[in-house]
């Protein structure tokens, strides 16, 4: 059991409401997912050669000052830090993987959940409405957006194992069901320098798509590959800085719904997700057929 | 769709749950311990807005409209009540249903009518996957298609599809008959297209009246077990 939540905005007049709209929808997957939950948030992206890195501290606290000081006298460039109790989304002008190797080295206590020009990351262990409050999701602005309730069934519940689980850049997946072959995956993928950082079967997918992605399928041949790759149960909202794509397995057997109308595409695993947004009732409503891709471009 | 929300004007003997603001389960303790005993009002439900187990495990005749979609299991153990839901139905709807009527005015979620024992489940819209899963006694009549394994080790019971039917339509099929207008993409283990009888014909558009879908029972075709399964064939190699 988990609840998955996903919403993309047609109309950008209603960009500045996205966290807003989207807090209830996770709030309504609380009995699906009661002990985690994260969101991807995109926004339009950096300009420039500037990248975002999204820096979760624990529980410990943290001089972020520092960190962003001693950043930069180790690594030329802008860094500007904008910090969210103990997350905090880094923008710099340096190439991320410098940033993040010198991080791994210099403030182990900091875990990346996520790299791109587009891509912001939260997740956390608590209840969603906790989760939601602690990070200020209602205030949160962008295009699009994929978020996630946890119940584990698999493996610990830590913030690391919440999801949106991401990899690469501007990529990111969530699950809600299980695969039975995971560790088929990853031994397909490590011998690639595919590198994990949890136990968690939807990292194994997420990392899947994500090598797919570089090799240049796109996302939608990708998932194609994956109904001969990952074996399972799962309902899959994936995003990227111009995509929300979603896809159920052969037996369907995780709910998904989804409502469209001209200003949104919103997506959840049960209606009363839904129930709230605006002219609902008026929306193109379905449940995506099993294996079927369904994508929405910003 | 759009006035799901919005319930009929209220007549005499009618008693009105908002679920905006009052919980399913005061409505569901009112529908099982504080109906009168004899001319029960109408219950109109508004606001469900996706909640669970609507109008579950009812056992007295009453009248159940529910405006709007609603989420897991409405109306499932129902016995004697007819439930209506203008608008869609999650998961489960009208499973292990014993008796009564319950109609879906949308769509139906996974397993609508699943191990239904008795009673009606008309849905309007289409079914998803695993529509009368094990069925064992009820009649399910569904206006569109059905999805994937419909009528799975059914065991009992008439089921009338007048769209079309995904993979493996009636898997393991026991003494359900199915009756299907559309294609069928493919007919599980055991299935069989058998010839319409007047009897069959009879069956369909009796279904079809109380549905209130307007067919010629001649489009339909009858699915029923070959009744291969039922003993155990130590030659079959297990490729079945």
């Amino acid at each position: 059991m988990c609840g998955i939540v996903g919403l993309l905005l047609k109309n950008s007049s209603l960009r500045p409401r996205l966290g807003e709209l989207m807090v209830p929808m996770m709030i309504g997957m609380t009995e699906r997912g009661p002990d985690s939950a994260g969101l991807a948030v995109f926004t339009e992206p950096v300009a420039g050669q500037l990248h975002k890195l999204s820096l979760y501290a624990g529980t410990a606290p943290i001089d972020w000052n520092q960190v962003q000081r001693h950043l930069g006298e180790a690594i030329d460039g802008e860094h500007t830090l904008k910090v969210t109790a103990n997350h905090a989304v880094l923008t710099t002008s340096a190439s991320p993987d410098a940033v993040e190797a010198w991080l791994d080295s210099h403030a182990p206590e900091l875990t990346v959940l996520c790299v791109g020009r587009a891509i912001d990351l939260y997740k956390d262990t608590g209840a969603p409405a906790e989760v939601a409050k602690r990070y200020e999701f209602a205030q949160l602005r962008g295009t699009h957006l994929v978020g996630h309730t946890r119940m584990a069934t698999e493996s610990a519940v830590t913030p690391a194992h919440a999801h949106p689980f991401t990899a690469g850049q501007d990529f990111c997946l969530v699950h809600n069901g299980s695969l039975s072959n995971p560790y088929m995956v990853r031994r397909k993928l490590e011998p690639l320098d595919i590198e994990f950082e949890t136990d968690n079967d939807t990292e194994a997918a997420c990392r899947y798509f994500e090598w797919r992605l570089r090799e240049g399928d796109s996302l939608r041949a990708a998932v194609q590959r994956g109904f001969e790759e990952l074996d399972g149960f799962y309902t899959f909202l994936m995003g990227t800085d111009r995509e929300l794509a979603l896809v159920r397995d052969a037996f369907a057997c995780k709910p998904a719904i989804v409502a469209e109308t001209d200003d949104y595409v919103a997506v959840a695993s049960e209606f009363r997700s839904l129930a709230h947004l605006p002219r609902v009732h008026d929306a193109h409503l379905f449940e995506p057929k099993p294996q079927e891709v369904y994508s929405w471009h910003i | 769709m759009a006035h799901l929300n919005q319930a009929p004007a209220l007549e005499e003997s009618v008693r009105e749950f908002d679920l905006a603001s009052t919980t399913v389960r005061e409505l569901n303790r009112y529908l099982h311990k504080d109906l009168p005993a004899a001319d029960a009002p109408r219950v109109v439900v508004t606001h469900p807005d996706g909640a669970h187990s609507i109008a579950c495990g009812l056992d007295a005749p009453v009248d159940v409209e529910v405006h709007g979609h609603v989420g897991y299991y409405v109306a499932g153990m129902n016995k004697h009540a007819r439930v209506t839901v203008h608008g869609n139905a999650g998961p489960g709807a009208a499973e292990n249903m014993m008796s009564g009527f319950v109609r879906i005015r949308g769509y139906a979620s996974t397993s609508a009518g699943a191990s239904a024992r008795g009673g009606c489940l008309v849905i309007e819209g289409d079914a998803s996957l695993r529509c009368g899963i094990s069925l064992k006694g009820a009649d399910i009549v569904v206006g569109g298609s059905v999805g994937s394994f419909s009528a799975f080790m059914a065991q009992a019971g008439r089921m009338v599809i007048c769209g079309d039917a995904g993979d493996a339509l009636g898997d393991s099929l026991y003494e359900a008959v199915i009756y299907v207008r559309g294609e069928v993409k493919s007919l599980g283990a055991d299935a069989r297209f058998e010839p319409m009888s007047a009897e069959d014909r009879k069956v369909v558009a009796e279904l079809l009246g109380i549905a209130g879908f307007k067919h010629d029972p001649a489009e339909f075709r009858r699915i029923a077990s070959a009744r291969q399964l039922y003993h155990w064939n130590a030659d079959a190699n297990q490729e079945y």
